[in-house]
């Protein structure tokens, strides 16, 4: 397996780390350690966790660091070769037969070739990144179609041949984990599961986020988004959202609306589920400002 | 061969992983080797990280595996702990404040009455139930819900299919002689089965349990859990092939036998973990419980409305529902009767077997 110890100067999880500070992303020493080995492995990383986690951020972030390109391939039920890999361009190659009359013309060069996000990432590995994002959402056919491409990096055209990567490409995986994983594809990635940020970095990250929100509003509201993940609903909010509820708080305020209630009022950023508001109505003083209920 | 001695602890530790169910694949701790020597290491704590991006754990299992890590690494033998909770539980539902609910006295015949006749009938009985089961084995995958998935595949539907046509095309010079066409593909619908293990249901929970063993094997996206005081997921133990080892290991997991029903309270804190409620999207979905819940029917029926609205049907299958003269006579049960989509049979696992293999969409009763 080929190692590599520095990748474009970050030679351990701790200068990574910071490089993705740089890139406004806080990753806790796990993720980075995770990353690191994944770029150092050459081995895709998987990353797992609850929506809204910041998975996707974390990919982002990552490219951002290495300078590439984030190629982004959706997942969804039925998803195939044609919207993963490559597909011809049908209507032009018709019409250079129509053109071409009695004449000899190459229905598979490049020019027909439609490159997909996987396609793409293997013939420029050095500029792009590709992120597969919510592979829980695609079938187990594709799943199985993309362990071939992750065991060797290569994918086959039968018109074309085999198209091999000049090295292997930087993969991210993200699940959110609504059904497991082949165990054929864990076992080949780096595996890193993303939790709920502690609140001491949750509050860092609403502040590097939004650059209004006051140091004590953001305590305040990591605190009250704890006591609500606490609570059996149907959409416990993500670190986005507490980021969003921070700042229309803040924008309340501004406007003239006194702290408590700002929070309250603002109280639709964060939950956008109506039973789940019924749920904490009677509550929501309590839950805000953490008295006991 | 013999190993480098420093390496030893690095294979034995991936021997271990396997030995208590793991995945460990030789290419894990190849590259677990590897990631150590990229990160120095420093500290054992390098070594912990390396550990879990290369093995990859799940976090319910986190507490488990760092055992194992130390009793290798650190050479400190601990038991393990029992498998924890799923990973972003709600703390709200822990069985802490519960007080088992005393079951009546004369539920159990017991003693010198058990006479050779019963047992012989017990026997019968056994063996109808394994004959029964096989027999549902081998009629789900037929009579379990399908729909029409997203992926497509040839034949008569309506979607063109480009690729085949160009070279069906190629074939006649060019010339466009028919259009060939894709069909979407039919999926069997996920089956997410709730077993309410209570006090109450006592007597049912095994059969209960053999029935769910069945229908994982023969269905092919089913989820089991069972909520009592807690809820707890059953799928990968029954998901093993040997009934008697997966019945085994799955009462291991299950920590809250026999005890009093929050039945309510475990579907609201079922429904607040996205990944699992994310199992009941377009589900059938198959209640096994008799609905005596305590405290009000509140919490029941709130859960069970957010239940209807994302599954694609719901059963509700009551050991009570054995008398034909049956009526939803609890408060709970009549308050959640109009969002089902059948109230039926669940006293024995033949019963539940026959109302799975016969359910019918907007048959409701």
């Amino acid at each position: 397996m080929p190692v590599r110890r520095s990748i474009l100067g970050i030679d351990g999880p701790q200068p990574l780390a910071r490089s993705l500070r740089d890139a406004q992303y806080i990753a806790d020493e796990g993720l980075a350690t995770a990353a690191y080995l994944a770029l150092a492995l050459g081995k895709p990383l998987l990353l797992e966790g609850s929506p809204g986690v910041g998975k996707t951020e974390a990919a982002k972030a990552i490219a951002s660091v290495l300078g590439r390109e984030l190629v982004r391939l959706q997942c969804y039920e039925g998803i195939d070769a044609s919207a993963a890999m490559y597909e011809w361009n049908f209507p032009r190659q018709m019409l250079a037969i129509r053109q071409a009359g009695s004449d000899y013309v190459n229905l598979y060069a490049d020019e027909y070739l439609v490159a997909r996000p996987m396609l793409l990432a293997l013939q420029t590995p050095r500029e792009r990144i590709l992120l597969i994002d919510e592979l829980d959402r695609s079938d187990h056919e594709f799943e199985a179609f993309l362990l071939e491409f992750l065991s060797d990096f290569s994918i086959s055209i039968p018109e074309r041949g085999t198209i091999r990567a000049s090295e292997p490409p930087v993969v991210i995986i993200t699940s959110n984990r609504t059904r497991e994983l082949h165990e054929a594809l864990r076992r080949r990635c780096v595996y890193h599961w993303i939790g709920y940020p502690d609140p001491a970095l949750e509050a860092e990250i609403v502040m590097m986020r939004s650059s209004v929100v006051a140091r004590d509003t953001a305590h305040r509201i990591v605190a009250a988004v704890g006591r609500l993940r606490g609570e059996p609903l149907a959409k416990p909010p993500g670190v986005a959202e507490t980021v969003e509820w921070a700042e229309a708080a803040t924008i309340l305020n501004e406007q003239g609306v006194p702290w408590p209630r700002a929070f309250a009022r603002a109280i639709g950023v964060v939950l956008k589920d109506q039973d789940d508001l019924a749920y904490v109505a009677p509550r929501i003083d309590a839950l805000i400002m953490g008295n006991a209920a | 061969m013999t190993l480098p001695r420093p390496l030893a602890p690095f294979v034995n530790f991936a021997q271990a992983l396997r030995m208590a169910g793991y995945l460990a694949a030789p290419e894990q701790a190849q590259a677990f080797i590897a990631a150590t020597g990229l990160l120095g290491p420093n500290s054992l704590l390098d070594l912990r990280r390396a550990a879990h991006a290369t093995f990859g754990p799940a976090p319910e299992r986190h507490a488990e595996f760092d055992a194992l890590f130390d009793e290798i690494f650190l050479g400190r033998v601990l038991t393990a702990p029992a498998p924890g909770e799923p990973e972003d539980m709600p703390n709200a539902f822990d069985a802490g404040t519960f007080e088992p609910m005393l079951a009546a006295d004369d539920e159990q015949p017991s003693g010198a009455d058990a006479s050779v006749a019963e047992r012989g009938f017990a026997r019968r009985f056994v063996d109808d139930e394994a004959a029964a089961l096989r027999a549902f084995a081998k009629r789900v995958p037929e009579a379990l819900p399908r729909r029409r998935a997203r992926r497509t595949v040839r034949g008569k539907g309506r979607m063109a299919d480009p690729r085949r046509t160009f070279r069906h095309m190629m074939r006649r010079d060019g010339e466009v002689a028919r259009l060939l066409r894709r069909m979407r593909k039919q999926r069997q619908r996920r089956v997410l089965l709730l077993i309410d293990i209570s006090g109450s249901m006592k007597g049912g929970t095994e059969g209960a349990l053999r029935l769910a063993h069945a229908l994982v094997q023969a269905g092919e996206q089913v989820e089991v859990f069972t909520i009592g005081t807690r809820l707890t997921r059953v799928t990968r133990a029954l998901s093993r092939r040997n009934r008697e080892q997966a019945l085994q290991h799955a009462s291991g997991l299950v920590a809250d036998w026999d005890g009093g029903t929050r039945l309510g309270e475990g579907l609201q804190v079922f429904l607040s973990v996205p990944r699992f409620a994310s199992f009941a999207r377009g589900a059938m979905v198959i209640v096994l419980s008799d609905g005596l819940e305590r405290g009000g029917p509140h919490m029941l029926s709130q859960a069970m409305s957010r239940l209807d609205k994302i599954a694609w049907s719901v059963l509700w299958l009551t050991p009570l529902a054995a008398d034909a003269q049956f009526q939803p006579k609890t408060e709970a049960l009549r308050a959640i009767s109009p969002m089902l989509d059948r109230l039926g049979n669940g006293s024995s696992p033949q019963a539940i077997a026959g109302e799975i293999l016969h359910f019918a969409k907007g048959a409701r009763r």
